[in-house]
């Protein structure tokens, strides 16, 4: 990533307070598209049982991602909020294991933006999560 | 015919906030957003105090989707939970001191989860009601709603589908 690049990650983030207080970290964001890390932590444990991390947590990164992506794309002038989300989970996160998500804003309106996502933690031929969900398109 | 006394109302309080207390305490995650459960009978209301750490656009400012998202799944989970264990801490079966002992009933896991966001949510406490429309022995659905200043005014909905423990017996 350029400096630029970097620079506009780290503004994006940064303007974000809860996904910094969950540990996200933006890796790329452009052309609506969005990556977007956040590492295991043991507050973000939704089952004690097992160790595996709250839904809540994964939507959370989802929808931060997939809020990105819609913000990125080259027809969406300004900010984003989300209308709705859905999510479907496919097994649980491995414990200890970073969850990446990666989103993809197939198509834009001058309202809605329409948005596709799905996380993965190391193994990555197995989602651990996907989701779609609709975004408004400001400041047009 | 004699019917069996009654338990004194302290006692049965004391069971049923004892059992509340340790299936969310259980949960790192909801103390970590900091969401409480208040309890009237069976009925629980989710109240999730604003905290600067839950906030998603601060020029508005307005709380970030995935907080109110994360406390409404947070609000379907408990609330499932809940009325799975309710039989149970009723007739004596489940004791509050093992499960405050670590020994918590499995949580139902959740399979998707929808929300509709209908206005912004404001840097103020927000709540959360949860209804559970179906429960089956393997899957239920869940409807929450919630909402803050203004109970007819909700700010977000969601529905769910989960997958329930296995349960022995």
């Amino acid at each position: 990533m350029d400096d630029r690049k970097t620079r506009i990650a780290q503004q994006f983030m940064a303007a974000l307070p809860h996904a910094k207080a969950l540990g996200m970290r933006l890796v790329s964001m452009g052309d609506g598209r969005a990556r977007i890390e956040m590492d295991y932590a043991p507050h973000l444990v939704g089952d004690p049982e097992t160790g595996v991390i709250h839904g809540g947590a994964v939507s959370a990164l989802m929808d931060t991602c997939c809020g990105a992506a819609a913000m990125s794309h080259p027809a969406s002038p300004g900010g984003t909020a989300t209308i709705d989300l859905r999510i479907d989970y496919m097994r649980g996160a491995v414990p200890g294991q970073a969850i990446r998500a990666e989103a993809e804003c197939y198509h834009v309106t001058r309202s809605v933006a329409f948005v596709r996502a799905r996380a993965m933690d190391d193994d990555e031929d197995r989602p651990v999560a996907t989701a779609t969900g609709t975004f408004t398109v400001e400041g047009g | 015919m004699a019917r069996p006394r009654p338990e004194p109302v302290q006692v049965v309080k004391q069971r049923r906030d004892a059992a509340l207390k340790a299936l969310v305490e259980g949960v790192p995650y909801i103390g970590f957003l900091g969401v409480q459960f208040e309890r009237r009978g069976d009925e629980l209301t989710a109240v999730m105090p604003f905290d600067e750490k839950l906030i998603g656009n601060p020029l508005l400012p307005a709380l970030h989707g995935g907080a109110t998202a994360a406390f409404l799944e947070i609000t379907a989970i408990i609330g499932l939970s809940w009325t799975m264990l309710w039989e149970e801490i009723e007739s004596g079966a489940v004791d509050p001191e093992s499960l405050a002992g670590g020994s918590l009933p499995r949580l139902p896991k959740t399979i998707d989860f929808t929300v509709d966001y209908l206005r912004s949510g404001l840097p103020r406490d927000a709540y959360a009601r949860a209804q559970v429309n179906r429960s089956g022995r393997r899957y239920a659905s869940v409807r929450v709603e919630a909402w803050q200043d203004n109970r007819a005014r909700p700010f977000a909905q969601a529905t769910g589908h989960f997958l329930m423990p296995r349960r022995d017996g």
